[in-house]
This record gives structure tokens, C-alpha cells and sequence, in this order.
């Protein structure tokens, strides 16, 4: 049983109110980095939402975390590794990690540690479109799209027109399967 | 495509599916080791073992670095130190490491086939890091990885592989990789080292190099091996040199931008002249750098999903 | 005690019986083959009914290694006899590279008592054709024969020198005994571990070529030409050794020869991924050389079929293929093996039961492979259609080294009677 969470709304407005939240003041020091696979697209969205309204260019970067998985040894499935681009030297800058969903904290707990392996930025900031709760990790995200409250047996998917074809947030209940 | 193979024993039972895996998965593995922090946590709390009776310094090096870059810990155990000395079987020596926990066990053996004892005997994954004459399957990927790098695809190619095929474990692998990936595979030599059997496989025979030459996108370059008793096939390594040696002149034949790989240490002036092993052409460097990312796939592979 | 074995489907190729009838065994010999034998009155007589089996002479093995002397931990005299009568064997005919290897007459002496008081199954030694087998002098021939070996060989490790060959062949010609000749050219061989070809090359494992084995057949044929010597050609494995012993048989050469289970029913595909159990000597061969071996079974080129029995211990098979020593067992599974023979429209069953009795039997000359009255009564009873599965952990051999572990194979022995004596009885 699946229920609709938000449409295409939702996602444009958790762009603007990111790109609203950023010091606009040294955008030179800013590097936006998506993770793995959508919060790649949602990172190049911010990414061209600054250069449309400020007219700069901003660096931006991809993570795939999968090395840095912890539970990798449970995992039934075999994650499949993707390219990790980040292209400049991310020593002293300002990092903006972009995701589409917060449920454990694991996941962003996987991109700090594999970030803090490229060099030491100045700061690492977290921005999700969906914040799930059941948090198991001290790690909060500073800017939110969607709070949703759910339990850990349901699933939480994102579609974005670049992977989906569709643009919309779900929440499925699995009836104790 | 999904890898759900707990061992790799051979290119020759991987599917072209699985040995592009591998190959995608290096690439990957390729970007961690170009980060200043060469390391990432992936295998973390796994025990590999590098279980080495036969002395390899290149490769044994190759596979501990790719080890650690992935966070494992690792044991080495080398043929004069191991217990298989003092008259221990295979099987047992297997059972002990795996009874210490080894999560993963790479070995090089002098014999054709004991990777597969040790794959029927244990639990723990198994990678074969060449064994006896029969495969060196991390050689033939890192050769795979670096054609498809420099050539944009294996498929199509003409891929000559020159000198001691019957011998030669790195020229089983290769003849299989490159011929699943869809390269048409020549090889050529003394009529004595060349089996004929390899035809059936559908490899093309040459006995002369001048012949085998033309056309040719890849030179492989075969390594005399002295200590695996070449010498016992033809008369000289002079003669040998003469007929079977790669110098400029024999290289115009092929086609121009031709790469030309050897999986070393060259014998410089007997396979390769040194003017080639200098050249641009040659990539022998270039395979080192890309045996850690290939050996780094591999161990990544056969440690994830429910495999143990 | 006496034994009339009822209705049974009596084949005995020595005398052309295939009928279903009756056998009266009496005082260890055969009595009477008929319809409807009466019981004999005040007489121990004990009925077996063998409705819907087959009653035939017990088998005869040629080629069997009984490890004793030397090697008990791989098989004994004991052992080796019952694996024998569980696959309806009551005669084997046993190699000498034992350790001693059996070179004299004491060695012989001490086999054939061995035999007689734990074998349950007639035992047959087979002299070695040099001293200690190292191709240099004559074992003691003469003395060998006198205290009952019925053959001479070197089995394992063939005479070299054809000069000593030459000289073995006469001298063992006035005692009427064949050279069971295992025929390879060691130089050819080299340290090859399975058959030279396609396999071979995909497993980077050395290969032993078909033509080590032609060269030394080829050889020995002229040598047997030159001095009359009854020549016996073991275990042969290609068709280049069935083209040389048709045209040998043809030309009138002395020459007998027998094949394997194994070589009539695997290639070297058996050694894909390294099985040790599916490494003998010589090698599995390719589908075409299987296919020459059957043809030559077919067509009498090939006069027997014998096992090579040759157990070892499960630590000496689990290693390194290079290392793990050649040689299978045989004795529980050749039965089943032959009757593909028989299934496959090959053979047909009175000729698969003639090349496991009379026809051996000629050719080490032992009398036996008979149900003629008056006969020792040496037979074997089964049932040609019953399905089971090969067990190695169930063998009464020592040996669980079979490539065929898992298989599920028609025939199974139901009794086996050696001397008018059940030794062996499916339970």
C-alpha cells in the first residue's frame, strides 16, 4: 500500500529553499557534491539554480559510498560500485552534501568519512529532500525538504525525471511482509 | 550485472558478464587509488590471506597493497615459512587459515589446478593468483583493463600473443579473456611451445612472427621462463631471440598505433629490444598501476553479498 | 553342502548356454545344468531362487592391484578379495608392484597364502617381468611360475630396454604364461598427468599423448613376432592402439588385449576442475578413441574387459592434481559399467559375460570363466535391471576413489559363489 508524499512541488521547493540557505557570501569556496545515484541530480539542480541566479559556476562533485557501507557484510545484494568524481582539491572549502532521503544516518555517516578521506574542508553541511526519522546516528541534516515520520518497516522512494521518468515521493507500507 | 561468484579461479569459467564486472569495478577502484587518502574502509574486519608458495615479489605486492587500500587485514604466508614445508598436505594448510578466520585466501601455487583443492576443501572465497601452468587470472584482467583504457573496446581487436604459450599462464588467460570479450586471438612460436590443441579453442596459429604481425592492435609479449624449463622446447635464447624477438623493424608490420604489453620482468634484448620496452607504445608501466585497482575489484567482488 | 540355483537365466558363453534353467552345484564343482532339477534326497541342499536374474561363470579380473605386500593401508588381500566378490568377481589376477614388489618366489608364496587363508575369491599373482621392476635383469621367471604366478609384468613402469624386452619374451615362452604388457614410452609420457589434448591444454596440465602408449604397443608386437611370445596389451586407451592390435591379430601375432570401464565409458572431460579420482594411467582419452575402444570390443580386437583396480587412500587423492597418484577402483563397478555396453546395443549380454569370464580366463590360462560340468563351480548371480547408486562410502574396498561416485547404474550383484561357496550376498 503506497501513499503519495509529495509531487514535483515538493522537490523545486526543497532546491530553492537549499539554494535560499547558502551563504551566498563565498560562493568560490562551495562545492556541492551529490551522492550516489539521485542526490546527484538533486545536487546538479542547485548547482544550475545558483548559476541561473547569481550567474556563477559552482564546483560540484559525486560520491558513491558504497566502500564505506557498514553493513555491507549483511547485505544480501550485491551493490553495484559507481564512479566517485569530486574534481578539485576539497581542502578548506565549504562542502554541501546533497541526498535524497535521511533514515539512519548511516548513509551520510559513509559520506563524511569518505569526504575526510579527499582532504579537510573548512565545513560539510547535509541537505536531504526527505528526513524519514529513526535516526541511529548522532547526525542531523541542515536543510530539510520533507519531514515525514515513518517506521522502520516502510520504504521511502524518491522518483526524479533524470533516473524515473516521474517526479514524486512515496511511502510504501509493507504489510508484515 | 550482479557477481555472485564466491571464488575466481579462472577467466575461462567467468562470463564476458563477469569479467566486465570486474572490469567496471576497477575502474572505480582506479579513483580511490588516485585520492590522497589511498584507503577506503570496504573490507574492514576481513582477514585475507596471501598464501604464496611459489616466490612472486610483483605480484604478492600488487595483491597486499590492493588489501590494504581496501582496509583488510593481512596475512602473508610465503612457501619457506609455511608449515607445507615441513610436509603439511595443501588441504590442511587451507583449513588452518580458514579455521584463523581467513575470510578470503590468495594463492599462487606452483601447480596447475590447487586453487581448485582448496575452492572444494573450504568455505572461505578463493582467488587464484596463478597456478602452475594452468591460469593468472588478475594478469589477463589488468591486460583486459588496459587495452579496453587505451583502445575504447576488446571487441574487434587482433590481440597476438608471442612466445611460450605452453607454459605460460598468463597466455591461457589472456587467450580466454580476450577471446570472451570478442577479440580475435593469434598466437605464435616455436612449434614446440605453440600447442596445436589451441586451435579448437579458436585461436589462430602462427610460427612466424613476421606473419603473425600483420594487422595487429596487440602484442602481448610471453616472458621466457627459464625457471620453467623454456629451454628444454629450443635450442637458445640467441635463436630464440632471433626468430621470436620484437625489435622496431618486425614491429612496422603491425598496425600503426599497436600496443605492445608484457606482463615482465622482461628479459630486455631476448622477447623485447629495449628500444621498444622504452617506448610510448609499450605499456608495461601502466600495467603495474592497474594490477592494484584490477586486484582491488577482485577482492571487493567475491567479499560482498551472502557469500559467507 | 550342495547349491541348486532355480530358475535363473543361465548364460555361459564357453558352451553357448542361454536358457533359463536350473544349476546343481555339488563337492565345489558343477554338477548339472537342466530344466527342472529334482532336489537331491538326503543331501544339505540349498535352494536359491534366481527368478529374473542371470546366472553366469564368476567373473575373471585380469588387472587387479591388491597392495599387499607393502601397502595395507590402501587395500589387503582381505579387502581387496571381498570388493571382488561384491562386484561378482570370484578370480582376480593381481599386479606385482607391491613393496616387496613380487619379483620371487617368496613374495609369490606369501600372496598366495595370504589368498588362501583371508581371500575370499581365487587369487592369481602376476610375476614382475624385471627384478625389483627397474628394467636392469630377469626377476626370477621360472621360480615364479613354479610357485603360481600365471603371467609376468611390469605394470606401472615398462621395460625400456627392448634388448631385455626381447630376451623376456624368450625366455618366458616355454613356460606358456603371456607378458601382460602395460604399454608406455616414459620418455613420451614425460611428468604428463592426463591425456594430451584439448582438456590438457585448457587446464594447463601436462599431457601424456596417445602415441606413448602406440609406440611401446608397436614395439612390442615386432618383438613378439620375432620371438612367439604371447603378448597381452593392458588397459588399452586409444584408437591408435586398437588400429595396431587389429592388424596385429590379423597377421596371426600372438597378441591378447583388454580394456578398462573406465576407458570405454569416460573422456578426459572427467578431469575438468582438477578431479584426481578421474586421474589413471593411462589417461581418459577423447570420444574418439572411446568410440574405437567399443568398436574394438565389438569386433574381438579387445578379448576382455578388466578393471585396473587400483585403490589409494583419500589423503594421497586429496591434493594437488599434480601430486595425487594414478589409478581408480574398479572391482564394484565394472558390472554395471558393462551392461551400458549391453543397453547401449553394443554387446550383447552373452558376449559382455564372455569378456569378463572365459575370455580372461584364456588368457592368463587359469581354467576357470566355465560352467561346463565338472568345472569348479565359480559363479556369479545378478540382476541385470536393478537401479542403484554408486556409493564409494558403501565399497568393501578400501578405495572410495571412483570418478563414477553418484552415478546411478543397472545391475547389481545378488550372490556370488566361489568353490560352491556363497561368499557374497546382497543384503
Amino acid at each position: 500500500m503506497s501513499k503519495k508524499i509529495s509531487g514535483s512541488d515538493g522537490i523545486k521547493d526543497f532546491i530553492s529553499d537549499s539554494f535560499n540557505n547558502i551563504n551566498k557570501g563565498n560562493l568560490e569556496a562551495l562545492v556541492v557534491i551529490g551522492i550516489k545515484t539521485r542526490g546527484e541530480f538533486l545536487g546538479k539542480r542547485l548547482v544550475s539554480m545558483i548559476k541561473d541566479k547569481t550567474g556563477k559556476s559552482v564546483h560540484f562533485g559525486t560520491l558513491d559510498i558504497t566502500l564505506y557501507r557498514d553493513d555491507f557484510k549483511n547485505n544480501k545484494a550485491w551493490p553495484q560500485l559507481q564512479k566517485t568524481e569530486i574534481p578539485i582539491d576539497i581542502e578548506d572549502k565549504d562542502v554541501l552534501l546533497v541526498d535524497d532521503v535521511i533514515n539512519t544516518g548511516r548513509t551520510a555517516r559513509a559520506a563524511i568519512n569518505s569526504i575526510m578521506d579527499f582532504g579537510r574542508p573548512s565545513s560539510v553541511k547535509l541537505a536531504v529532500l526527505v528526513d524519514r526519522g529513526n535516526r541511529e546516528l548522532p547526525i542531523q541534516p541542515d536543510f530539510v525538504g520533507i519531514k515525514i515520520e515513518t517506521s522502520k518497516d516502510e520504504i521511502v522512494n524518491v522518483f526524479i525525471h533524470e533516473v524515473d521518468k516521474k517526479e514524486e515521493v512515496e511511502v510504501i507500507k509493507s504489510n508484515g511482509v | 550485472m550482479a557477481f555472485n561468484r564466491k571464488n575466481i579461479l579462472s577467466l575461462n569459467e567467468l562470463t564476458q558478464g563477469e569479467i566486465e564486472t570486474i572490469l567496471d569495478t576497477a575502474e572505480s577502484m582506479k579513483e580511490v587509488s588516485s585520492r590522497d587518502v589511498k584507503k577506503v574502509p570496504a573490507l574492514k574486519g576481513i582477514t585475507v590471506v596471501n598464501l604464496f608458495l611459489e616466490p612472486s615479489t610483483r605480484t604478492r605486492s600488487s595483491f597486499e597493497i590492493a588489501e590494504k587500500r581496501l582496509s583488510a587485514d593481512v596475512l602473508n604466508f610465503s612457501s619457506s615459512q609455511s608449515s607445507i614445508v615441513k610436509g603439511e598436505s595443501l588441504v590442511d594448510t587451507a583449513k588452518n587459515l580458514e579455521a584463523m578466520g581467513a575470510t578470503i585466501i590468495v594463492i599462487r601455487h606452483s601447480m596447475s589446478g590447487a586453487p581448485f583443492v582448496l575452492a572444494r576443501e573450504i568455505n572461505s572465497s578463493v582467488i587464484n593468483a596463478g597456478d602452475g601452468s594452468h591460469e593468472h587470472p588478475s594478469q589477463a584482467l589488468i591486460d583486459l583493463f588496459t587495452i579496453r583504457q587505451i583502445k575504447g573496446g576488446i571487441k574487434g581487436l587482433n590481440v597476438l600473443i608471442v612466445g611460450d604459450i605452453l607454459n605460460s599462464r598468463v597466455a591461457r588467460s589472456d587467450i580466454f579473456g580476450f577471446l570472451k570479450l570478442g577479440a580475435n586471438v593469434r598466437i605464435v612460436g616455436p612449434g614446440s611451445i605453440v600447442p596445436k590443441y589451441f586451435e579448437d579453442l579458436g585461436v589462430q596459429i602462427f610460427y612466424s612472427l613476421e606473419e603473425s604481425l600483420v594487422d595487429v592492435d596487440v602484442v602481448i609479449m610471453l616472458r621466457v621462463q627459464a625457471e620453467r624449463k623454456s629451454l628444454e622446447f629450443f635450442p637458445s635464447l640467441r635463436e630464440y631471440s632471433k626468430f621470436y624477438g620484437l625489435n622496431k623493424d618486425k614491429l612496422k608490420i603491425a598496425k600503426k598505433d599497436v600496443t605492445v604489453m608484457h606482463p615482465g620482468p622482461i628479459n630486455r634484448g631476448v622477447e623485447l629490444s629495449s628500444e621498444i620496452a622504452n617506448d610510448p607504445k609499450s605499456v608495461i608501466l601502466d600495467q603495474v598501476s592497474n594490477g592494484i585497482a584490477i586486484r582491488m575489484a577482485m577482492l571487493y567482488l567475491v567479499s560482498t553479498g551472502d557469500k559467507h | 553342502m550342495s547349491l541348486l540355483i532355480r530358475n535363473g537365466r543361465v548364460i555361459d558363453p564357453s558352451q553357448n548356454i542361454d536358457k533359463v534353467c536350473d544349476i546343481y552345484i555339488d563337492k565345489g564343482k558343477i554338477d548339472k545344468i537342466s530344466k527342472k532339477i529334482k532336489t537331491p534326497s538326503g543331501k544339505n541342499v540349498k535352494e536359491i531362487d534366481a527368478k529374473n536374474m542371470i546366472v553366469c561363470p564368476g567373473f575373471v579380473d585380469v588387472h587387479v592391484h591388491l597392495r599387499e605386500p607393502g601397502y595395507e593401508y590402501k587395500e589387503t588381500i582381505k579387502t581387496g578379495c571381498m570388493s571382488a566378490a561384491a562386484g561378482g568377481f570370484t578370480s582376480i589376477v593381481c599386479m606385482p608392484n607391491t613393496n616387496p614388489i613380487n619379483d620371487n618366489a617368496s613374495v609369490t608364496e606369501y600372496i598366495l597364502l595370504k589368498a588362501r587363508t583371508e581371500g575370499i575369491v581365487n587369487v592369481f599373482p602376476i610375476g614382475a617381468i624385471t627384478r625389483e621392476e627397474k628394467g636392469e635383469a630377469l626377476a626370477d621367471i621360472g621360480e615364479m611360475y613354479e610357485a603360481g604366478c600365471v603371467g609376468i609384468s611390469d605394470d606401472g613402469v615398462p621395460v625400456t630396454n627392448s634388448n631385455l624386452m626381447r630376451r623376456a619374451m624368450e625366455y618366458v615362452k616355454p613356460f606358456g604364461i603371456p607378458l601382460i604388457i602395460h604399454a608406455e614410452d616414459k620418455y613420451l609420457s614425460s611428468d604428463g598427468v592426463m591425456n594430451e589434448g584439448v582438456v590438457s591444454t585448457k587446464l594447463g596440465l601436462k599431457g601424456i599423448p596417445g602415441a606413448s602408449e602406440e609406440v611401446m604397443i608397436a614395439r612390442d608386437i615386432i618383438l613378439s613376432e620375432i620371438t612367439g611370445a604371447h603378448i597381452h596389451i593392458c588397459h588399452v586407451s586409444t584408437a591408435g592402439s586398437v588400429r595396431l592390435i587389429r592388424d596385429a591379430k590379423k597377421r596371426g601375432v600372438k597378441i591378447t588385449a583388454e580394456a578398462a570401464p573406465h576407458h570405454f565409458t569416460l573422456t578426459d572431460e572427467a578431469v575438468v576442475d582438477y578431479n584426481t579420482n578421474a586421474k589413471m594411467n593411462p589417461p581418459l582419452r577423447t570420444q574418439k578413441d572411446v568410440k574405437a575402444i567399443i568398436k574394438a570390443l565389438k569386433d574381438d580386437t579387445i578379448d576382455a574387459i578388466a578393471t585396473d583396480h587400483a585403490p589409494h587412500s583419500q589423503d594421497e587423492k586429496n591434493v594437488e592434481f599434480d601430486l595425487a597418484p594414478f589409478g581408480i577402483v574398479g572391482l564394484e563397478t565394472a558390472l554395471p559399467l558393462s551392461l551400458k555396453l549391453v543397453e547401449g546395443g553394443i554387446l550383447s549380454v552373452s558376449d559382455m559375460i564372455k569378456k569378463l569370464t572365459i575370455k580372461p580366463s584364456e588368457i592368463v590360462n587359469i581354467g576357470r570363466g566355465t560352467l561346463k560340468p565338472g568345472a569348479i563351480a565359480d559363479v556369479t548371480i545378478f540382476d541385470p535391471e536393478k537401479e542403484h547408486e554408486v556409493c564409494p562410502e558403501k565399497f568393501l574396498s578400501k578405495g572410495t576413489n571412483t570418478p563414477f561416485s553418484g552415478w546411478k547404474l543397472k545391475g547389481v550383484v545378488h550372490k556370488t559363489i566361489v568353490s560352491g561357496k556363497v561368499v557374497y550376498s546382497k543384503n
